[in-house]
């Protein structure tokens, strides 16, 4: 056991796992969080009188079996969320339903629907080939530890001998590419196509077209070995509240609207926080669930840091792509073929991939998607408790909506330096909800009339609500140069930093975003096993 | 938000980059003192230092030489990289960039200065001004730019690229101080080593620095480039009235004083760690004797948690003055720790001293223990009528300078 205390500064879903973690081992820890409540981005928000919806993160795909076991969490087995498929919507009504090992629709050809399953195996084994990467501390290439080299050994093992010389081949042949190409190899069907795309890209400031989607797909798959993606009962926000209790009956302290102004560094190592208020929290550890800009440039700050270091934090990507929209709705909407138990699960608009890339197109010159691929859910369908009764919530993540749009999302978002007229720049939020909506009652007719409160979240509105740098769900884009050892850069890609006594712990360390605690629970590990220093 | 000034900085400093069009056919650029130079040089030897046509040599290099050594000698040092830093905090911005504890540098007070990259390992030397209470000028050997951007980031600091727009006379020599007074400079007598003062001459503005790179008396003038031909005519003018010689000096001379003097020359001497490929061809200030220049005591400063592990372990190679015996020019030789032994290192730069008959070099060579093998020996090879022959010279270390003269630090200094 140890004497040493820790605080964090932040306390998001990753944050409480790693604090649990050190709390456990005898660490004194304090969770600071600027919010109201613990938890990020798994949060459950109320955006309109007795409407209520998971805040950013909606859809679980996977909480670690790991974390879970290890923190006692109900989530060991069946949890209190629902397995949700995949549903595509289709104008025609053919929609696709896409499942673990199957996919079924109309239209759907003989090949497409042998080559579902079979696509899926093997790329479920490459996600899973990957797996000694996960649940670790990315090894170092130069200066290894025993760690690091078991860590590249099991890899070794599972690319070689776990997948076979075959598999392997074709893994490191795809490992790199895009997901446009492979998928063109395997299916014929724009629809399919489309619908697998889609998970490669959402949350990135990606196409179907852009290189390493294929790994991308591959971290997204990499949910469903732990299970399938679900709904959490009572929002996202239920998730934090589990991690939350779980802390504090290891005996973490959480102080929550306490924001942090400053890491205190004294010559070269963390001592402690300064609170917004002027209140100093000193710490012999302080662990960071911000995002690696914050947490660097702001917190710490460069004068505390190595020039080319300070650099590279800057220019990782970490401009968000997503809008976040709540709908208040007083019914639910009708879609053609599709029942109310369907319309619970996991709907998508993405036709094809041409469209994907379409959509990616306007992002690419700081516009909105002319026609958005959204990812929507209704958690009040199996979730009643969500809205009153007989209304719903909707939720939907529309793609894409950068961070620095060429108009400005409102008012004071001068980011690039031209002058469209004010008034413009005051609608362009209105007009890309406007544009999600109509594309919603494309496929659901007189959809629009059912809408009675709404909610947009722009990547700058996620900026400044949940303190993520860019807005970026993930903490960063999860491309393979800001991946593993170079997740958010090398030089800190080991949850130690260049400050002595200053971890990272959120998503900005590897193995990046989504609600799994892996980030949190590799942090704790790799502070436990470095011991004091 | 830092990333807001990073851009700002960015496009303030494109701005000032851009200037006027260049014509393609001319190469190598001219400093606003070509004309003069041109007409000087008697023998064309031209070379490019940052891009600039500078002289090698105006006529012959003894002649050169013995000017710097024993009357007054100018030289063109408008080519040298120059930066205006300004904004409030210049001041942290200079201290996290260099090793050295600049925050005790005065207003009007020179320091010499080497900064690193993250890993510890000398990108470049130069010199910090502090023209005012946050306003310095950074004078570098080499173009440092984006360096010195990439170290703003987070910081309310100005960096202003001024090699182009300030010309710059190196005048030094032991009657330098005489040669510039008579020229109309006043009180220049009561400026002290590494001072500057800020003057005027014939009406137009002139800092004056008492710094040079000879080991000897010597100031550096920079004004702007509208003036530069009229101050480079009133030094000069100081002959043709027939009180003291002057003479221009090109690079080749300059090289002699420096390697007498001591002084390292970044990029000849040691790979900048810029511009490094191969693991372990940087150097770190300890590898370059520079130690006395590192300082923990102060804040946070790029390379500094690098050096401080590197200040632990015995040093394991260094740059050192290094005097060869005998007259053959030890060019390129490499270093062995007894004649026939084992390969210790080699020479980066190899002079011949007239006024100290020595052959003088910089050289590399690898320490054992921590410390200079005490046996060096160097294997020259030179020709005798085109006839390659070798031989073995035996080698001393050099702590000090090989050469220095009370006139640099003399206040006032003897006006001859």
């Amino acid at each position: 056991m140890t004497s040493q205390s820790a605080v964090l500064v932040g306390g998001g879903h990753n944050g409480l796992v790693c604090a649990t973690y050190l709390a456990r081992a005898g660490y004194k820890v304090q969770i600071l969080e600027a919010r109201e409540t613990v938890g990020g981005a798994a949060s459950t928000i109320s955006f309109a009188p007795g409407y209520q919806v998971s805040g950013l993160a909606h859809i679980l795909h996977s909480l670690s079996p790991k974390v879970c076991r290890d923190l006692n969490l109900p989530g060991a087995g069946p949890g209190p969320w629902l397995a949700i498929d995949t549903i595509s919507l289709d104008r025609q009504g053919h929609h696709l339903t896409l499942g673990e090992n199957s996919v079924s629709g109309q239209g759907l050809s003989d090949k497409d629907l042998k080559a579902y399953p079979a696509f899926k195996q093997e790329f479920l084994s490459y996600a899973e080939a990957l797996e000694p990467l996960m649940m670790n501390k990315p090894p170092r290439l130069k200066d290894m530890d025993l760690k690091d080299k078991l860590t590249l050994a099991r890899l070794g093992w599972k690319l070689r001998f776990g997948l076979g010389a075959g598999s392997m081949r074709e893994f490191l042949r795809v490992g790199g590419i895009n997901i446009f190409d492979v998928l063109n190899e395997i299916f014929d069907d724009e629809r399919l196509k489309g619908a697998i795309a889609t998970d490669a890209i959402i949350g990135h400031h990606m196409g179907p077209r852009t290189p390493t989607t294929v790994l991308t797909y591959l971290l997204r798959l990499r949910g469903e070995i732990g299970g399938a993606a679900a709904l959490p009962l009572g929002g996202m926000g239920q998730i934090a509240r589990m991690l939350s209790e779980s802390a504090q009956k290891a005996g973490v302290v959480i102080r929550t609207s306490a924001r942090v102004k400053r890491i205190l560094v004294d010559d070269g190592r963390a001592s402690g926080v300064e609170l917004e208020t002027g209140e100093l929290v000193n710490a012999d550890l302080v662990i960071s669930n911000a995002d690696a800009k914050n947490t660097f440039l702001n917190l710490v700050g460069t004068q505390e840091l190595d020039a080319m270091f300070a650099r590279r934090i800057h220019t990782t990507r970490t401009n968000g792509n997503v809008a976040k929209i709540h709908l208040a709705l007083n019914g639910l909407p009708s879609i053609e073929g599709l029942s109310t138990e369907q319309l619970s699960q996991r709907l998508i608009v993405a036709p094809s991939m041409r469209y994907l890339e379409h959509a990616f197109n306007h992002a690419k010159y700081g516009e909105y998607s002319e026609h958005p691929v959204l990812e929507i859910t209704i958690p009040s369908i199996t979730d009643p408790e969500l809205a009153p009764s007989g209304h719903h919530v909707m939720s939907i993540c529309a793609s894409f909506a950068p961070y620095h749009l060429k108009n400005g999302w409102q008012q004071d978002d001068l980011q690039t330096g031209l002058q469209p007229d004010l008034q413009n720049r005051l609608q362009e939020k209105e007009r890309f909800l406007d544009k999600v909506t109509a594309l919603i009652s494309d496929y659901a007719p007189g959809f629009a009339s059912r809408v009675v409160a709404s909610q947009i979240l722009t990547p700058v509105d996620i900026e400044a609500e949940y303190n993520i740098t860019g807005g970026h769900w993930h903490h960063g884009e999860m491309t393979i140069d800001q991946s593993f050892m170079m997740r958010p850069v090398h030089g800190t890609a080991q949850y130690d930093t260049p400050i002595d006594g200053l971890f990272l712990c959120g998503a900005a360390a590897h193995p990046g975003g989504g609600v799994t605690g892996i980030p949190g629970h590799n942090a704790a590990q790799r502070i436990l096993a470095m011991g004091a220093r | 938000m830092a990333g807001q000034s990073w851009e700002k900085t960015m496009e303030q400093t494109s701005e000032s980059q851009r200037g006027e069009a260049h014509d393609f056919r001319q190469v190598l650029k001219h400093s606003p003192f070509h004309v003069r130079v041109d007409d000087i040089s008697q023998i064309k030897s031209w070379s490019s230092w940052n891009g600039y046509q500078t002289a090698r040599c105006y006529d012959t290099l003894a002649s050169e030489y013995f000017a710097i050594r024993s009357s007054c000698s100018v030289m063109d040092l408008t080519p040298m990289e120059k930066y205006r830093i300004s904004g409030p905090d210049a001041n942290r911005f200079l201290s996290r960039l260099v090793v050295r504890n600049i925050s005790k540098l005065r207003v009007n007070r020179v320091t010499y200065v080497v900064w690193c990259n993250d890993d510890g390992k000398v990108l470049d030397d130069g010199t910090i001004f502090r023209l005012a209470e946050s306003e310095y000028r950074l004078c570098s050997q080499h173009h440092q730019l984006d360096w010195l951007l990439i170290s703003s980031l987070g910081m309310d600091v100005n960096i202003i690229e001024e090699t182009h727009d300030v010309a710059a006379l190196s005048v030094q020599g032991p009657t330098a101080c005489a040669v510039l007074s008579e020229a109309g400079i006043e009180d220049l007598g009561q400026l002290k080593p590494f001072q500057i003062m800020q003057t005027t001459m014939l009406g137009f503005e002139l800092t004056v620095s008492r710094t040079g790179y000879t080991g000897d008396l010597g100031y550096e003038l920079w004004t702007g480039t509208d003036n530069a031909l009229k101050l480079w005519d009133t030094i000069f003018g100081v002959k043709a009235r027939g009180l003291y010689d002057v003479k221009p000096i090109g690079l080749e001379a300059l090289e002699i004083v420096r390697v007498e003097a001591g002084f390292i020359l970044p990029g000849d001497d040691f790979n900048t760690a810029e511009t490094t490929v191969r693991a372990e061809h940087d150097r770190s200030p300890f590898e370059l004797g520079l130690d006395w220049l590192v300082n923990f005591e102060k804040g946070y400063f790029t390379g500094k948690r690098a050096l401080r592990r590197e200040q632990g372990n015995p040093i394991k190679r260094r740059l050192v003055k290094l005097k060869v015996e005998g007259n053959k020019p030890p060019t390129d030789s490499f270093l062995y720790d007894a004649k026939n032994g084992q390969r210790i290192g080699t020479i980066k730069t190899n002079i011949w001293s007239p006024i100290l008959k020595a052959n003088l070099t910089m050289a590399d060579i690898e320490y054992k223990q921590g410390k200079a093998p005490g046996d060096i020996w160097a294997e020259i090879y030179y020709q005798k009528e085109l006839e390659w022959r070798a031989t073995w010279a035996q080698c001393s270390v050099s702590e000090e300078p090989f050469w220095s003269h009370p006139r640099r630090t003399a206040k006032p200094p003897a006006m001859y």
